[in-house]
């Protein structure tokens, strides 16, 4: 009898959830009673209240447990999990479970399904067919694919990756750069990281293909230092597909070369800004510079560079392999494709939830969140992270679409949700705000640097009920500075979180007559 | 801070592109492509403001005060960040302008010092004047918030301040650092609300890599980064434009005046040699302008054993006249001589050599580049057919292969070493030939190509070996040389040099320098782009000095290296006005601009307008006045602003010689080390007291100007004037410009240059004449001034000064950036906080067979002489060779150097002399000697008691 397949995460969030100890115990418990496994250690299919989620290997498919804690391990082999029988942790066929069911899956479709680092299990699930489509096409055909399909950066500015691409393949020079934004650093987002442990090989290819297109040879994913667990996956992955003639100076004998290595950062939000992500690149100090001249004609050492987010290229494998046309025909307006959401903060089922654009707010919230964690009624969503704006309940009906979601002043940035119930005090929420520009401001424009400081002030002021009418007009107007004044978007969006909450929460700003803050 | 005078611009100008018109707030307005909006608006006087932005520097675009809206673009984009662009339309005012800036500067003031009435920049502040133009009227943020006015003060710097209670954070300081002086001691430490500037490693100034140049201190726009002396003296009322008294580079300065007190010097923006750049020497060391050592009454005394006597003016004049023309009379007209000053200005040089020609009937006249760039003279003026370097500064930005050898430019031309340093970091090729490891070879951003470390007095070895591999490996630039040499000459070379005895390999074990790294250099020279030459000393004070300039001039024309921008053969001339003394006719044999004595009618046209019987007899060269001095055949000597007993080379017989003259006059600022041997001191003038010309390492003729009276009374020229009209040859300018006007008629380079000229053009590069009516910044750019260009057979010989089992190591000797020369003056400034003293530098092997640590007392013997100096253990010189500097009189570095000179010129061989090197417990002799005698020097007495003695 060959061994039965078990899968066990070996996602970070698996693993804080004990994962390690999970698949540990299984090993135990499997030689204890003379069972043969073979323990995968795959990516976080992204239901992150279940985790660690084991999937057990059967005729019908594969057959979820979670979440399994080390202590539940005897257990479900007593009931004889490794044949995939019924138990109270037990979800049923992996695929049929609703949270993934109802999802659209494309550009996480092999993560928690393959081994992250077997390059044979990436080739096996359909990896790769976008390289050998983008070989046999020119620069230009490429970069029109990637413009047909709609995809537009999913870092947070939503600028078209095609028109982007189409900027460095026209820039003249011997040396240009592909960058991967890997320094996710917004509050309550985790989609990038998922992706790295979870299915490296497709972010390796969409930057190769990137290169192909824009006449790149060096790519360099810059990592934020606090994702060990993607660096490990993400180097593993990258001396695979070395070895097996995917980078390197001849790419599967084409001729063209693309090399890639992962840089760390150290720990500044301010370096997922793209030109501060560069000077951080470059070995500098990791500030904002100014734009004009954009990255694309001018960029990592001064040289035409594309600087794009994680799943921004991790989706253009199956948009080469599917084509324009599949990847375009998801999505709403000029938003098209799919979106991977974070659900996270008090919400029931949190995790990752990759959906076509177009649904609701509260769609998302209630039919796949499940509603607050607390039981409680939601008060405050915030999307797009620390710089978003927070949402009222009256706001839940607007569509995820970057269009839409700008035309309430807010933002679906990388599409990250943080929940909060009706415990929250907003007031605090907007405080925070403002406290993390100051501790994350580069310093080099005033309005961020001083206003960040000036603004915590104001608030606690206006909190004490120190004049507080009068702390508010002085609140707007340090808003306006920063928004209006600000060198880029850290300073220029901080005030969203603050304003939002001060025109959708005026109660929780004005009710008060102690700063409860200090209490 | 910027000049009181200067206005900023914002951005830097752009000089190339095409024209676009815009429109801002309605007025059209023209610019060239790649000017910032906000310089397009300030050139058509319209005023953005702005606190980050200068023209010194590359636009950041961090304060957000310089905010406008641009039809088409969305959001307030900065106006020094935008550029221009063909039909854009900009608003710089309106209501949401107006109220984004003036919340930036509530911001700004919210956590800044309110001491405005009694701060340093008070009237010349930015921070002052913007809140003004924003209309800031309240800060309703209060003071009470988190602030930085309790940050420390960082005096440790002699010169200015660091307030960083002060600071606006605008990265100025830490750009000017970076962009123009390229050192980058400085840096944004800390982010967010917490970022402070820091020097190095959060040190103080004074213990980081700053090198006090005083860009930080010139971009700051607020007090932040003050001179110590406008802290003491408060705002200027008016300035003058004037040219540094230190080295060649020729610095553009504006000295700040209260009344006739210096308050500060501020390089000049649009000085052509420095564009607003300068270094610790010329911007802070100028204390001893006003030190009290200054000598400001005339001096006399019949024996150097007596006590000075101060006197009149007239009988100091008076008295030396008679001594020269009693010498004369005893001893014969050859008996006496002078030599001119590379510190003065031309027109004071010039009148100096005259007096010796005219006045004194001879032609013994010589100067200080005797000891320096006369190689060069002779050595450019052979192959190219003109004394001088090739270029103007700028030219490097244009090079892509810079060659240096034998020079230290961030020590010995700092503001022009800040030029080149930027031209590498934006990708130039470098290559070094030095025996020592300058701070060139590897500094932040600055990494040599290729540097060749050869062994001292070698040079002509490693130049043909390079000019070996050009020859053989088919790099001559055939077309270049058929068209602008001497083919005969150039066909004698090319045999010569293609010799296999000239090979990198043969010559491998000459120079120490493996074959490889000679043979790659010499491609990468060769085949590189632009490849310009840069030398200084270490060329020049040789054996065979003139040889290599020789071989330096014949590598540039076989490469094609002449004759452009970007190329060029580059003596980074010493002094500030060496170029100048030589151009005047400081040299025996020639007139000025370089015509030979023995040519008739040249002399007859001098005779002519000068009105005097002129020797056709080249005279004699300043060693051979001392050797004559010695002989009892030269008797007599009126030196001029040079300090010959302690630069030239054996002091000892230096000594002998002075002491053997009957009348020594030295007219000098200071009672220097020539002066203790000297009969008649004549108080000198600096260059804040004079009017006049000095001329740089580029040509370039820039006007000295007057802003205080000369402290004894008279400027130099004018002490000369006295000196004539006392020996019978009468002289009667009533300014400097009558003497400018004279040189320029008799010297066919100089015929377009006036005072008035140059109040028009800034400054001008000779030749400057009906041909180049604005001067010429590159020379030889379509044939050689000669006609054709000359090569000529530089065969290496090797130096009769060898290394022996008593003398095995060999020293070698250069200068320190902030000490200059003999140090007569930087010793007389807060400097010698930065080197106290000069010290020998030893490798550690030879340190450690020695049984040396540094530190201690090191006694060296040469040939000539011995002295001991403290050791510093260093690998920077490689094993055999050691190094000083000779910047104090104590030291005795000259001392030790020998009699050799350079076979064709007499240029000391100063850079090669076989030591030996011991530990001892004491210092030695020498400075016990120095004491002995100098002490007594400094008896003078007054001339009010001179009058009531009986």
């Amino acid at each position: 009898m060959s061994a039965i397949k078990i899968y066990v995460p070996r996602d970070a969030a698996a693993r804080s959830l004990g994962a390690d100890g999970t698949a540990e115990a299984i090993l135990a418990e499997a030689a204890r009673h003379g069972i043969s496994v073979q323990l995968i250690r795959n990516g976080s299919r992204g239901m992150l209240w279940l985790e660690p989620l084991v999937e057990i290997e059967t005729a019908a498919g594969r057959v979820a447990y979670g979440p399994v804690s080390a202590a539940d391990v005897p257990g479900l082999f007593k009931a004889n999990f490794t044949a995939g029988s019924a138990h109270p942790l037990a979800h049923g066929l992996t695929a049929e479970m609703p949270y993934l069911k109802n999802q659209e899956r494309l550009t996480y479709a092999r993560v928690g399904i393959t081994d992250p680092v077997s390059l044979s299990d990436y080739q096996q699930h359909d990896g790769f067919r976008g390289l050998h489509a983008a070989l046999t096409m020119s620069p230009a055909d490429i970069v029109a694919v990637v413009t047909d399909s709609g995809l537009r950066g999913r870092g947070g500015a939503a600028f078209p990756a095609g028109i982007k691409w189409k900027t460095v393949l026209g820039a003249a020079g011997p040396q240009k750069y592909i960058v991967c934004n890997a320094d996710e650093g917004d509050s309550g987002t985790f989609s990038d990281r998922m992706i790295m442990e979870g299915d490296p090989f497709v972010l390796i290819e969409g930057m190769t293909i990137a290169g192909i297109a824009t006449g790149a040879t060096q790519g360099y994913i810059y990592l934020r230092c606090e994702y060990p667990d993607a660096h490990k996956a993400l180097n593993e992955a990258i001396a695979s597909a070395y070895g097996q003639g995917y980078l390197g100076a001849d790419i599967l004998g084409s001729g063209k070369r693309f090399d890639l290595e992962v840089r760390l950062g150290a720990g500044a939000y301010i370096c997922g800004e793209e030109t501060a992500l560069l000077e951080s690149l470059e070995g500098k100090r990791g500030q904002v510079r100014f734009k004009p001249p954009l990255p694309a004609l001018q960029g990592l050492f001064g040289k035409p560079t594309v600087i794009n987010n994680v799943i921004t290229l991790a989706s253009v494998p199956i948009i080469l392999d599917k084509g324009a046309e599949y990847y375009r025909s998801f999505g709403m307006g000029r938003s098209r494709g799919t979106l991977p959401l974070q659900l996270a903060g008090n919400i029931k089922h949190g995790g990752l939830v990759e959906k076509a654009f177009g649904l609701t707010l509260r769609e998302v919230l209630y039919d796949i969140g499940g509603g607050s964690l607390s039981g409680r009624p939601i008060r405050a969503v915030q999307v797009g992270g620390p710089l978003g704006a927070y949402l009222p309940e009256s706001q839940f009906d607007t569509p995820l679409d970057y269009e839409a979601f700008a035309g309430i002043k807010a933002m679906l940035g990388h599409g990250g949700i943080v929940v909060f119930d009706d415990s929250v005090d907003m007031a605090a929420q907007a405080r925070y705000a403002m406290e993390f520009c100051t501790v994350e401001s580069c310093g080099k424009c005033t309005p961020c640097r001083i206003g960040s400081t000036r603004g915590v002030e104001v608030i606690d002021r206006m909190l004490s009920g120190d004049n507080p009418v009068k702390q508010e007009v002085v609140l707007r107007d340090l808003c306006e500075t920063m928004v209006h004044g600000s060198l880029c978007a850290m300073g220029g969006l901080t005030p969203y979180p603050v304003i939002s909450a001060l025109n959708h929460f005026p109660e929780d700003f004005h009710t008060r007559k102690t700063n409860a803050l200090n209490a | 801070m910027l000049s009181i005078v200067e206005q900023d611009f914002g951005t830097p100008q752009r000089s190339t592109g095409k024209m676009v018109t815009l429109t801002i707030d309605g007025q059209e307005v023209q610019a060239l492509e790649g000017t910032s909006v906000m310089r397009a608006a300030a050139e058509a006087g319209l005023k953005i403001p702005k606190l980050c932005a200068t023209d010194q520097l590359e636009a950041f675009g961090s304060c957000r005060l310089c905010l406008v809206q641009i039809d088409g673009m969305k959001g307030l984009p900065a106006s020094c960040t935008t550029l221009v662009a063909e039909g854009m339309k900009v608003t710089t005012q309106n209501k949401q302008i107006a109220d984004v800036r003036r919340g930036v500067m509530e911001l700004y003031i919210s956590d800044h010092p309110l001491d405005c009435l009694t701060c340093p920049a008070n009237g010349h502040c930015e921070l002052q004047d913007m809140a003004g133009v924003v209309g800031l009227r309240e800060v309703r943020y209060g003071y009470e918030g988190e602030n930085h006015l309790d940050a420390k003060k960082d005096e440790s710097n002699p010169y200015f301040t660091f307030d960083a209670s002060k600071c606006i954070v605008c990265s100025r300081c830490v750009r000017a650092c970076d962009e123009r002086q390229g050192t980058l001691a400085l840096t944004i430490q800390g982010r967010g609300f917490g970022s402070k500037v820091a020097a190095s490693q959060n040190e103080s100034f004074m213990d980081s890599e700053c090198v006090s140049c005083g860009a930080c201190v010139q971009a700051c726009p607020t007090a932040t980064l003050s001179e110590k002396t406008l802290i003491d003296k408060g705002q200027a009322e008016h300035s003058a434009v004037t040219t540094c008294a230190y080295c060649g580079v020729g610095c553009s300065f504006r000295a700040e005046m209260k009344g006739e007190e210096l308050v500060r010097m501020v390089p000049n923006m649009n000085g052509m040699a420095n564009h607003g750049h300068s270094c610790v020497k010329g911007r802070f060391a100028i204390g001893y302008t006003t030190h009290p050592d200054r000598i400001t009454k005339p001096m006399i005394r019949a024996k150097i054993t007596d006590a000075w006597r101060e006197v009149s003016w007239e009988e100091a004049i008076g008295h030396a006249a008679s001594e020269l023309k009693r010498i004369q009379a005893k001893y014969g007209r050859e008996s006496i001589g002078g030599i001119t000053s590379s510190r003065c200005t031309n027109e004071e040089v010039y009148l100096v050599q005259k007096l010796i020609r005219a006045g004194f009937g001879n032609n013994n006249v010589d100067t200080c580049a005797r000891v320096c760039h006369s190689p060069t003279g002779y050595g450019l003026k052979v192959t190219l057919g003109e004394s001088a370097g090739t270029q103007n500064f700028d030219s490097v930005m244009k090079a892509d292969v810079i060659f240096v050898i034998g020079a230290n430019p961030t020590d010995g031309h700092p503001v022009f070493a800040s030029q080149m340093k930027r031209r590498i970091r934006q990708g130039a090729k470098l290559i070094i030939g030095d025996p020592r490891t300058i701070d060139l070879v590897q500094s932040p951003h600055i990494q040599a190509d290729y540097h060749l470390k050869l062994r001292p007095g070698t040079n002509v070895a490693l130049i043909n070996s390079i000019s070996h591999v050009v020859a053989t490996e088919g790099l001559i630039k055939e077309d270049f040389v058929s068209d602008r040499c001497e083919m005969p000459s150039f066909n004698r070379w090319r045999a010569f040099v293609s010799e296999p005895k000239n090979s990198p390999e043969a010559m491998e074990s000459v120079t120490g320098v493996p074959a490889a790294t000679v043979r790659a250099a010499a491609r990468l020279f060769a085949t590189g782009g632009n490849a310009a030459i840069y030398y200084g000393l270490g060329v020049t004070e040789h054996a065979q000095g003139s040889t290599m300039v020789l071989g330096i001039a014949n590598l540039a024309m076989a490469t094609g290296n002449v004759g452009r921008e970007g190329v060029g053969v580059n003596p980074l001339r010493g002094q500030n006005n060496v170029q100048g003394s030589c151009d005047m006719g400081s040299m025996p044999h020639e007139f000025p601009g370089y015509r030979h004595v023995s040519d008739a009618t040249v002399r007859e046209m001098f005779e002519q307008n000068w009105d005097a019987v002129l020797s056709s007899e080249p005279g004699m060269r300043i060693p051979n006045m001392l050797e004559a001095a010695l002989d009892k055949e030269f008797m007599g000597i009126y030196i001029n602003g040079e300090d010959i007993v302690q630069s030239d080379p054996n002091t000892t017989h230096v000594a002998a010689a002075m002491m053997a003259m009957e009348c020594v006059i030295v007219q000098d600022i200071f009672l220097n080390e020539t002066a203790k041997f000297a009969h008649v001191l004549l108080p000198g003038s600096t260059f804040l007291e004079k009017d006049g010309t000095f001329t740089n390492a580029e040509r370039r003729i820039s006007r000295v100007r007057k802003v205080m009276q000369p402290k004894g009374g008279y400027s130099d020229w004018q002490v000369t004037q006295m000196l004539a009209n006392a020996m019978g040859y009468p002289m009667n300018y009533s300014h400097p410009s009558e003497i400018m006007d004279e040189i320029a008629r008799l010297t066919p380079t100089f015929t377009g240059v006036s005072f008035k000229r140059l109040d028009e053009l800034g400054s001008i590069q000779w030749p400057c004449n009906d041909a180049a009516p604005t001067g010429t910044p590159t020379m030889h750019i379509d044939k050689f001034v000669r006609g054709k260009g000359q090569f000529m057979i530089t065969e290496y010989v090797p130096t009769i000064e060898k290394v022996t089992a008593k003398y095995p190591l060999i020293l070698t000797t250069g200068r320190i950036l902030s000490q200059y020369n003999v140090g007569a003056q930087t010793r007389r400034t807060e400097n010698n906080q930065w080197h106290s003293e000069d010290r020998i530098e030893i490798h550690p092997h030879d340190a450690e067979d020695r049984g040396i640590h540094d530190g201690d007392w090191v006694g060296m013997t040469s040939r000539a002489g011995e002295t001991v100096l403290r050791a510093t253990v260093t690998d920077r010189v490689q094993p055999g060779v050691v190094y000083t500097t000779f910047h104090f009189p104590e030291s005795g570095a000259n001392v030790i150097t020998t009699d050799n000179s350079d076979w064709a010129t007499n240029c000391p061989e100063y850079k090669v002399t076989a030591v030996q090197a011991v530990r001892v417990n004491q210092p030695g002799e020498w400075p016990q000697r120095f004491r002995a005698f100098s002490e007594p020097q400094m008896n003078v007495v007054p001339a009010a008691d001179v009058f009531v003695t009986p």
